[in-house]
């Protein structure tokens, strides 16, 4: 079946990311693109979390296996190590229970990818030179609408992957759904992370 | 929503209209759970929509305790005889009978037409009485089984029910995997908790307790344990309702102010009186202590050490999964443990929860998210069979 969901920058990062006929775990999935998209192109099996009514309805309508479930609550109806792949796209960001939620993606996965916009790319940091706080592609919220209440730059992600020994097996960085590899953390607007447990925490 | 197919049309939704109901006879004994088996048995259903050429497009309706086979439209004879899912089930509806053939049918036991506690036994010519077998949720659906075979449907696109009919349809996943392709399970639960079991207990108590009763052989004295068949509504209602809905509803409103007096005088008491009354009217006591035992007996993980994952594992088809918010009948909680066991299984299922203030009765009302939900999801699946 041909599809046209919507398609982000990250989508095919990610699927190059995923083994063929891998289980993925899909957090915060909204309308299922993602894993409509890993399902056609990976052949991948899993299930999305979400809480919207909005997406959970979408999803059911793109034929994606949704939980409607609030992630803040944790993945207590997943066991441990049950997915190859768990997914946080561009939901990090807007989560309170930050750490906890990527110990819970550990638990449940091998490994874990999470995409969130860099808050250093440096139309950011000329926001706030300007003193005002940044809006943006990535970050289209008002300071007083907006649902990112966590939000990190790259140094930041790789700071906290390496207190708590977490292995970074990839990392790329986008701006305008291209590769940044010269000053990522300046110039690049999307993240995306693959990690798992370093060997001492395994 | 990002589909290639081609747009199936659908009209405002309507009324299925007239329905007759219809009868089938099986000759051939039906082994029952308990060890006994029924000889012969007649099961009531009707249907709406077309059988496709293929009959691949069957959707199967259980009902609940109270319900029957008329799930939608009306009878030619009968004032206010609404089908009982008639918002769910119709041309244009969630179910829609444009696309799908729907079969409802009364179970076992029941006392609106197939054989039950009412019908005449054989053996004696008069009503089974109190000699009825308790039939359970495997019984029925091992009879709809026997109706399937007779209408030739080898396998259903998708059975579906809420409450008592969400377990069948969870009876049919494990029982019949290669006869289903979609179980839509909705306000139910794994099993009853203790709490369940007490209140069907209390509502048993209150049959049993009623002079008329007659240890069930109230035929034979030409009587009716109508009081006890009220209390035992009334109870059963009360769990069916949420805590703010009702108290929204009645809240401690009068009928006439006080009357230092027995009689019913706050307007939560009427109307549980007269949900009691219009209930014993129309339904057999022994009905009501067979099917509220169907309820507690059920219990799939039972035979798998309580391991309700390895008791899921035969089941094949895709599941929905849906429960209430204020459902504290079949809490939501209830509802994630199937999810899970699915999960674990690594079954299809998508599972929503459904923000809704009216308790266990939600899955009989068209909150609008609920009705999307089955609409979004048996339009897929009839994209799905169609390829």
């Amino acid at each position: 079946m041909s599809a046209s969901y919507s398609t982000r920058a990250d989508f095919s990062t990610i699927a190059g990311w995923i083994a063929a006929n891998a289980r993925v775990l899909d957090l915060g999935c909204g309308d299922g693109s993602l894993l409509a998209y890993l399902r056609e192109s990976r052949g991948a099996f899993g299930y999305g979390i979400e809480i919207d009514d909005a997406g959970v309805l979408a999803s059911i309508g793109n034929g994606v296996n949704v939980i409607q479930s609030d992630l803040e609550s944790g993945l207590a109806g997943f066991d441990n190590r049950s997915f190859d792949s768990v997914i946080l796209s561009q939901t990090l960001q807007a989560m309170r229970h930050t750490e906890e939620i990527v110990l819970e993606m550990l638990r449940v996965g091998r490994e874990a990818i999470v995409t969130f916009p860099n808050f250093g790319h440096w139309s950011h940091r000329m926001q706030v030179l300007r003193g005002r706080m940044p809006v943006s592609k990535n970050l289209p919220y008002q300071w007083y609408d907006t649902p990112n209440i966590h939000l990190c730059t790259v140094a930041d992600f790789d700071a906290f992957c390496a207190a708590r020994g977490f292995d970074v097996l990839e990392r790329v960085v986008l701006h305008d759904a291209r590769r940044v590899s010269m000053l990522p953390n300046l110039l690049g607007s999307l993240a995306i992370y693959r990690f798992r447990h370093g060997a001492a925490a395994a | 929503m990002g589909n290639s197919a081609a747009p199936v049309l659908t009209r405002p939704p309507t009324s299925v209209g007239v329905v007759t109901p219809q009868r089938a006879t099986f000759d051939a004994p039906l082994a029952l759970r308990s060890g006994t088996s029924l000889p012969a048995f007649e099961l009531v259903y009707e249907t709406y929509g077309k059988l496709n050429a293929a009959r691949s497009n069957a959707i199967l309706i259980c009902h609940a305790l109270n319900a029957s086979h008329h799930v939608a439209g009306i009878h030619a004879d009968r004032n206010e005889s609404e089908g009982w899912w008639d918002n769910m089930v119709g041309p244009g509806k969630p179910v829609d009978t444009d696309r799908f053939f729907v079969v409802g049918v009364n179970n076992l036991g029941s006392c609106f037409g197939s054989t039950g506690p009412a019908s005449i036994n054989p053996a004696t010519a008069k009503p089974w009485g109190a000699d009825f077998p308790i039939v359970t949720v495997e019984d029925w659906v091992d009879a709809q089984a026997r109706l399937a075979d007779r209408l030739e449907i080898g396998r259903f696109a998708a059975v579906m029910g809420g409450s008592l009919g969400g377990m069948q349809a969870l009876a049919w996943a494990i029982r019949y995997p290669q006869r289903i392709g979609r179980a839509l399970v909705i306000a139910a639960a794994p099993n009853l908790s203790a709490q369940n079991i007490a209140f069907n207990e209390v509502a048993r108590a209150a049959i049993m307790a009623d002079p008329d009763f007659h240890a069930g052989r109230y035929h034979d004295y030409g009587a009716k344990p109508l009081r006890g068949l009220r209390v035992a509504r009334m109870v059963g209602h009360i769990t069916y309702i949420s805590d703010e809905q009702m108290g929204e509803r009645f809240g401690r409103q009068l009928r006439d102010g006080l009357n230092y007096s027995f009689a019913p005088e706050f307007e939560i008491e009427s109307y549980l009186r007269y949900q009691g009354e219009k209930f014993a009217e129309y339904f057999d006591a022994n009905t009501y202590l067979g099917i509220t035992k169907a309820l507690d007996y059920f219990d799939p993980a039972s035979a798998t050490g309580g391991d309700l994952a390895q008791a899921l594992s035969p089941a094949r088809c895709r599941f929905l999964v849906i429960a209430f918010t204020t459902d504290w009948r079949f809490s939501p909680a209830r509802s994630r443990e199937i999810v899970k066991a699915l999960v674990d299984n690594r079954r299809d299922v998508c599972y929503a929860e459904i923000v809704a203030p009216h308790g266990h009765d939600a899955f009989l009302l068209d909150t609008p998210q609920y009705h999307a939900i089955v609409r979004a999801y048996l339009a897929r699946a009839a994209e799905e069979d169609a390829t």
